[in-house]
């Protein structure tokens, strides 16, 4: 046996034998294939298990436990498991180590450090549940102010001089973020256009143009032109709610796409419109993009292509100038703005940019929200925030620190039936939702998944309404940039300062 | 001159002159896209546009049979995301000309700038004289689309980079003001020639030794028969249209720049279970 499979897995697969049938199932669903029947018993390989659950799940009589298998190493306060693990792959691999979701590093998260404020005495607290309580939003462009003409003769006829940018209007401050068709399954990527239709959400397409089935969803769904400009044609343009230049994704700032050919199955061919079976390399750069001037051109050129009839926006990975950046990007001429921060997700990813590169979306949102404000063009564009967003407390801090809407996608994945086993990058997902293998998609329900993420983001915007209505709020676009409603808990008052909140107690 | 006869219909199509800068002065872009589809409207079906000066996104996703005749020097991004028209420029023209373009047919009489093909899906891009860097970047195929890029004369650094299908076609030539075509002195392609292509090919006339310009994942071929056949009726159409005798293509050999694989960097990750 040779050295590399020496070391010890993360996982153990106990297997009950007293309540086990023999009946096989785990050995179909485990799809990384841990699971085997020797003729007389089931085998289990601990070195292949990712810990996906699936066999756990399905297994008819209960028999199966996946475990914890690390209690023998020597341990290490500095050389921690993970570290020995990374060199242990690298030296027998010797290669650019992928990785899948987000940044797992156990970095302290700044939401975790804020604190919501509610109303007592002096300002009135509203019922969110007999009171209206707003939750829209309006996305694109919007006016700084409202220019009207009145007519001399009559002076009450006035009508109004403003011309408006094209915008349009969603119901929940919410937007699921881009997952492409190739990274995740048809059935995941049909159950979440669904359900961002039904909710009157955003939904992102993902770089890898939209498979002709989904354009019913088109008014729902945000595309994106990312350096690949895959799919990208004149359809796929018209068919959408608003266009995004994705520049860079919070897991891989500075880090193109790399869709390896044995994945570009006849769906993803028609969908990125490329052959069967050939890479889809997503360069690193857009090659028409050097400078600020550029952008505005492709985001010109975008706007000229849809007859200035959806918003274009910017999509940025949170990097360490990123305020200055997104006033060239508003200035250029976006109607929208994305921030995602170095814990956004991906299905495929280094996992030295995953873990290293970027900077946290609490302290990208509040920079940028403020050089906005300072520049006076804040109140003119939508600015979407994500990169672990995990539930409506992330969701709330990120609109009080200045985000219109917040960006998520692991929550949704997670809605679906995802364990976080973090393969997503294998294609093997046992769960049908991170792989393009016919067999496996199936085990996605779409009913069943659209109605898990209805569920889910009602439930965040119930507990939204419920915060609004403890802080007095009656409509979400006064909680956005309204740091006043938070208190910082953490260790760093620095950190505090760069949000522009007063630590708890001032 | 260019022959229009060879790429316009020949049917008399309802056509349309417009003075892009009346009165000396220049239409903007917006104004000037929005007449050409109120044009294309009100039923015509070629449109001659005069004096065009810089003017960005000419013709930016049009659709359909349409000819644009372009008398001056359009600016950047000429027929961006376009799928169907034809262009002729009469001039120069700037950057990213043909970006992302699914369908159409453009010819410039005349040089071309940088990154020109963007992405292109499909379509044929004819340049008569020299073109910058970055040319023919990311061109794709799929099904029956199939980008074609034809350079009269040289190229710079980054020809056919990150290529995904298509073909590029580079000639060398020179053509002098007095209507006379020699052989370019000038290196046919700068370096990095071709890096990180993935499929497709460049086609070189040259008897340059290329080996010390190919970039990451490139590599020379012979010149197959097959391939030759595949090619000569574009190099044919391409002569035709700028009046280059057909003779002075076979004085020089073709190069053939190939993908060593499908997947260039497909050896540079790995997966592990951390």
């Amino acid at each position: 046996m040779s050295l590399s499979h020496i070391f010890p897995t993360y996982f153990k697969i106990e297997i009950d034998r007293d309540l086990c049938k023999k009946c096989k199932r785990c050995t179909n669903h485990c799809s990384y294939g841990a699971l085997s029947f020797n003729g007389e018993r089931i085998v289990a390989e601990d070195d292949k298990c990712v810990a996906c659950q699936r066999c756990v799940t399905m297994c008819p009589g209960k028999a199966i436990r996946v475990v914890r298998n690390e209690s023998y190493l020597p341990p290490h306060g500095n050389y921690t498991r993970r570290i020995r693990n990374i060199i242990w792959a690298q030296s027998g691999n010797g290669g650019v180590l992928l990785s899948a979701t987000g940044n797992d590093r156990p970095i302290r998260s700044i939401f975790d450090d804020l604190l919501l404020d509610a109303c007592q005495v002096t300002n009135p607290a509203i019922d969110p549940l007999r009171e209206t309580i707003e939750t829209k939003v309006f996305f694109g462009r919007r006016p700084n102010k409202l220019d009207f003409s009145m007519d001399e003769g009559d002076p009450s006829k006035v009508s109004l001089k403003t011309e408006f940018y094209p915008h349009f209007e969603i119901d929940m401050p919410i937007m699921v973020g881009h997952m492409s068709l190739g990274s995740i399954s048809y059935n995941a990527c049909m159950a979440i256009y669904q359900a961002s239709k039904e909710l009157n959400i955003l939904a992102g397409s993902g770089e890898g143009g939209l498979h002709p089935d989904f354009y019913e969803y088109g008014p729902n769904i945000i595309s994106e032109v990312a350096s690949g400009r895959f799919g990208v044609d004149i359809n796929y343009l018209h068919n959408v709610a608003g266009l995004e230049i994705k520049i860079g994704q919070g897991a891989k700032p500075g880090h193109g796409g790399h869709l390896p050919g044995e994945k570009v199955n006849t769906l993803i061919s028609q969908t990125r419109m490329i052959p069967k079976g050939s890479d889809a390399l997503s360069p690193y750069p857009h090659h028409d993009i050097y400078s600020i001037e550029d952008l505005a051109q492709l985001i010109a050129a975008l706007k000229e292509a849809t007859r200035y009839k959806v918003p274009v926006g910017v999509k940025i990975a949170a990097v360490h100038n990123s305020a200055p950046i997104a006033v060239g990007i508003v200035r250029g001429g976006a109607d929208f703005l994305t921030l995602d921060g170095f814990r956004g997700g991906t299905g495929a990813a280094p996992r030295i940019i995953r873990d290293h590169a970027g900077i946290p979306i609490e302290l990208a949102i509040a920079s940028v929200d403020q050089r906005l404000r300072d520049e006076g063009l804040r109140d003119e564009i939508t600015l979407v925030a994500g990169g672990s967003i995990r539930y409506s407390a992330d969701l709330i801090k990120a609109i009080a620190l200045g985000a219109d809407v917040g960006m998520c996608c692991l929550p949704v994945l997670i809605a679906m039936g995802c364990r976080m086993c973090q393969q997503c990058f294998r294609g093997l997902c046992s769960w049908g939702i991170a792989t393009q293998n016919e067999y496996l998609v199936k085990r996605l329900d779409i009913d069943v998944a659209r109605n898990r993420i209805i569920n889910l983001f009602h439930s965040w915007n119930e507990e939204l309404k419920e915060v609004l209505g403890a802080m007095g709020i009656d409509s979400v676009e006064s909680l956005r940039s309204n740091r006043d409603r938070l208190r910082y808990i953490g260790p760093n008052p620095r950190i505090a300062e760069i949000l522009g909140v007063k630590h708890a107690g001032e | 001159m260019i022959k229009t006869t060879m790429i316009l219909s020949k049917e008399n199509k309802k056509t349309v002159e417009i003075d892009v800068a009346p009165n000396g002065k220049p239409l903007k872009y917006q104004d000037l896209n929005d007449k050409i589809h109120e044009i294309i409207q009100n039923g015509y079906e070629r449109l001659i546009l005069n004096n065009v000066c810089g003017q960005r996104f000419i013709a930016a996703s049009l659709q359909g049979d349409f000819e644009i005749i372009i008398n001056g020097i359009p600016g950047n991004d000429l027929g961006v995301f376009m799928d169907g028209p034809k262009i002729i420029v009469n001039g120069n023209c700037e950057d990213q000309m043909g970006n992302t373009m699914n369908d159409g047919f453009i010819i410039v009489d005349g040089d071309g700038g940088d990154v020109i093909g963007l992405s292109a899906r499909g379509g044929k891009i004819y340049v008569k004289k020299d073109v910058g860097y970055r040319v023919g970047i990311h061109i794709k195929e799929y099904e029956h689309q199939y980008p074609i890029i034809i350079i009269g004369g040289t190229a710079g650094d980054f020809l056919g980079e990150y290529m995904a299908g298509g073909l590029i076609i580079t000639l060398g030539l020179k053509f002098l003001p007095d209507g006379t075509i020699i052989e370019n002195s000038h290196s046919i392609c700068g370096g990095e020639l071709g890096t990180g292509i993935h499929r497709g090919k460049i086609i070189l006339r040259t008897e340059e030794n290329l080996e010390s310009k190919l970039g990451v994942g490139a590599k020379l071929f012979k010149l197959m028969e097959e391939t030759k056949k595949e090619i000569e009726p574009y190099i044919k159409e391409f002569c035709e249209i700028f009046n280059i005798p057909f003779d002075l293509i076979g004085k020089k050999p073709l190069q053939v720049v190939k993908p060593i694989s499908k997947r260039p960097f497909g050896g540079n990750y790995c997966g592990q279970y951390i």
